[in-house]
């Protein structure tokens, strides 16, 4: 299709192709960037976009899993939804492992994949896959394009499905002659969405029965989960504990939910939560669950989760209430709406400051801590903490998965919402750094600091391409301990110190990556000098990549064992 | 125990496989289910028959069955007063002096004879799970060749006394 044809059709002397319908419908959605990668079954549909270029911010990633996740680090920042695009086949599988993480932490995203054209679906055709059975049990929905006509629909209905209710990814597989036919009928878009109205408001005589459980507690803990920022409710759950006076824990995908420094925060909570969060989760006599789904890293054996309390659970998903804890008060809700509602009706509560003081004391005396290693030596903790002082707690943080991750999570406390970008319920390693791509892009004016592993962000190093590309200024802190950490950790712990395939025996030039990639690099080996150069790489005008060097032995404590329960943390403060 | 679960869905591409995908993803035991068109053009009615541990795990399904963009309504009609009814094929080895016989067995259940050959004859039979299972049982020692199940359809009487409306598991949808 030459560029004169185009001009005709914008004439609408020939009807639009399915591509043109479709960006279209991109623009009206409001979407505008795009993380998309080309191939056969898409050429249509990027030919479209190479002649509206000037709608859209194209990032184009080196590999489809960068996209996606790059998308969504994009969605959690922006609150928007994360857009994708990628060929038939080997394009589409490559991006299942981000859908599947979009889906387990909730992210909006809408993915679309290139199909074999109708006439050859399910003939094996050259890059041919399933992709709506690959993706089925994956995605909060999923369509295949079989009509023209459709297409503008379909994307109306996708983003509305992907950004509303419990956000989650839908998929869109559009046959290549959908996309590159004319379509010669006319469309309407109107929504057709019967069977799904997300329930948005609570129940008032559930709110009564909050009132009442709180009025007869002596111990309650508020816990908050990522719901609370996807709601926007950060200032409504401050209200609310800070009237009553109620601790609040929050879960991995919760930090920043509540201000980390706040004097009624006690941390995270789970697995390697803090000991005053696990110790209250354990002894409320009223647990009030705003947005978090009970996820076994948090709840640990859950026999022993929160044994003698009255269970409330906010949740805008109905399928998360009493799916793993048997809740007493259920309140189906978006989490804001319901703090609204509760700041509006709950007024007087019992004094709980005996237990406040309970909890405190085991904040103050059991805290977060680690040895300082010899003169020199550097360990994750260290540099975590000094990223945070550094940064002023401001900075936007990704993390891969791994140790670095969990020490993340312990030693930067996010004040904001929105300023934590994590992989918690699928844990995909290679998640972190495209993540801080997605994330920089979201917010160009704001630090992004992506604090990766060695051995994830060797899964997705190649995006290093991005940054120099499109001038962002993404900061990688690689915490190198020369190890998949965390799986080194539970050889240790769990399996007599037998590392199997958990050590690398030899490691690329971190900062030639860099500079091969055009990008400022350093490697800090000492203490002093991460101190003296921190600072300066942060503050740097552009891309860095920092290679800290730390012992290989380092665990991350304290910890609930696996199968145990909250009160049987190891390597708590002594 | 057993539940019996009705869906109503709509006709689009994949909603079965999405709806038979969930409950084996969530280790949901399906002892059978039925599809069919309903009075309304485009909606499928779904009957399932689930064994599960206990009520939240009942309720469990119906949450997340209804959390498919494609399912509209679903109710586990179980204590409810409903009419519940599958049919079975059932082809049993059979010469020409036993079919009296036979037709004396399954006469009491109003079962018919639709097919005869030299050496078989084939039964059917219509009604609840237990009548059907019952006429099953009976004609095992003759030798069932084949047996084919519908799984079982139903829907609410037209009529649903007080008493049962009471009996109805708790339910976390408020
Ligand atoms: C894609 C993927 N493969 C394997 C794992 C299992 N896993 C969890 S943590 C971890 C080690 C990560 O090592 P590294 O990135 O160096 O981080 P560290 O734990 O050393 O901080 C592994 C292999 C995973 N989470 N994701
Ligand atoms: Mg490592």
């Amino acid at each position: 299709m030459g560029k004169d044809n185009h001009e005709l059709k914008a004439n609408q002397v020939t009807p639009k192709n399915g591509s043109e319908i479709l960006i279209d419908a991109l623009i009206e959605a409001g979407v505008t960037t795009l993380f998309g990668y080309p191939g056969g079954a898409v050429l249509p549909i990027f030919d479209a976009l190479f002649l509206r270029k000037e709608h859209f911010n194209q990032v184009l990633a080196r590999h489809e899993q960068g996209s996606i996740h790059a998308a969504e680090g994009y969605a959690r920042i922006s609150g928007k939804p994360g857009v994708v695009i990628a060929t038939s086949g080997p394009g589409a599988t490559n991006l299942v492992t981000g859908i599947v993480d979009a889906m387990m932490d909730s992210l909006p995203l809408v993915v679309f994949t290139g199909q074999v054209t109708q006439n050859v679906i399910g003939t094996d055709a050259f890059q041919e896959a399933d992709i709506m059975g690959i993706t089925t049990p994956i995605t909060k929905h999923n369509y295949q394009v079989r009509k023209i006509e459709d297409l503008p629909r379909i994307v109306k209905e996708a983003f509305h499905i992907a950004t509303t209710g419990r956000p989650g990814p839908v998929l869109i597989d559009i046959p290549k002659d959908i996309a590159a036919n004319p379509c010669a009928d006319a469309y309407d878009s109107s929504f057709d969405l019967p069977g799904y109205q997300p329930k948005v408001n609570p129940n008032p005589l559930q709110i009564n029965k909050l009132k009442e459980a709180l009025s007869s507690a002596r111990k309650p803990v508020i816990l908050a989960g990522a719901g609370i920022k996807f709601a926007g409710a950060s200032e409504e759950l401050i209200q609310f504990a800070e009237k009553h006076q109620i601790p609040v824990v929050t879960t991995l995908q919760g930090l920043g939910a509540f201000p980390g420094e706040h004097e009624l925060s006690l941390g995270m909570g789970g697995m390697h939560g803090t000991y005053a969060s696990n110790t209250a989760l354990y002894n409320t006599d009223l647990l009030i669950n705003i947005g978090s789904r009970f996820d076994d890293r948090l709840t640990g054996n859950l026999e022993h989760f929160a044994p003698t309390a009255i269970i409330a659970h906010i949740d805008i998903d109905p399928a998360e209430i009493g799916k793993n804890i048997n809740t007493h008060i259920p309140i189906v809700s978006d989490a804001k709406n319901a703090l609204i509602e509760i700041n509006k009706h709950i007024d007087e509560t019992p004094d709980y400051t005996e237990w406040l003081d309970e909890v405190n004391q085991n904040k103050q005396d059991y805290p977060l801590w680690y040895n300082q290693p010899e003169e020199g030596n550097m360990i994750g903790q260290y540099v975590i903490e000094q990223v945070y002082q550094a940064s002023e707690g401001k900075a936007i943080v990704t993390t891969d998965v791994g140790q670095h991750q969990m020490w993340t999570a312990q030693f930067y406390k996010f004040s904001q919402p929105n300023r934590f970008v994590s992989s918690g319920g699928l844990g995909t390693m290679g998640f972190g750094f495209p993540a801080a791509i997605g994330a920089q892009i979201a917010a160009p004016d704001d630090l992004v600091i992506a604090i990766v592993g060695d051995g994830g962000f060797q899964m997705t190093l190649q995006e290093m391409s991005i940054l120099q590309e499109r001038n962002l200024p993404v900061k990688i802190v690689i915490v190198n301990n020369e190890a998949l950490g965390m799986v080194r950790q539970w050889q240790q712990a769990f399996y007599s110190e037998r590392y199997s395939e958990s050590i690398f025996s030899i490691q690329p030039d971190f900062v030639k990556l860099a500079e091969a990639y055009q990008i400022k690099g350093a490697k800090l080996a000492t203490k002093e000098e991460f101190d003296q150069q921190l600072p300066g790489l942060l503050a740097h005008d552009g891309p860095v990549l920092i290679d800290a060097r730390v012992l290989q032995q380092e665990n991350v404590y304290p910890m609930i064992p696996p199968g145990q329960g909250l009160h049987e943390m190891i390597g708590v403060k002594p | 125990m057993k539940r019996i679960i009705t869906a109503k869905v709509r006709n689009r591409s994949g909603v079965l496989n999405r709806i038979t995908g969930l409950l084996q993803k969530r280790q949901f035991n399906i002892e059978s289910i039925s599809v069919g068109r309903t009075e309304q053009e485009g909606i499928s009615r779904i009957t399932f028959v689930v064994d599960v541990d206990d009520f939240p795990k009942a309720e469990q399904i119906i949450k997340q069955l209804n959390k498919q963009i494609d399912v509209l309504k679903v109710v586990d009609i179980t204590d409810k007063a409903i009419v519940a009814r599958e049919l079975a094929l059932i082809k049993i080895t059979s010469n020409a002096q036993m079919r009296t016989e036979i037709q004396g067995i399954i006469d009491p259940f109003r079962a018919t004879v639709i097919d005869v050959s030299k050496d078989t004859i084939s039964v059917q039979v219509t009604g609840d799970s237990e009548k059907v299972e019952a006429l099953i049982e009976l004609l095992k020692p003759y030798g069932i060749k084949d047996l084919a199940r519908t799984g079982i359809t139903a829907f609410l009487r037209g009529q649903q006394p007080q008493a049962n409306q009471d009996q109805e598991p708790f339910s976390l949808l408020n």
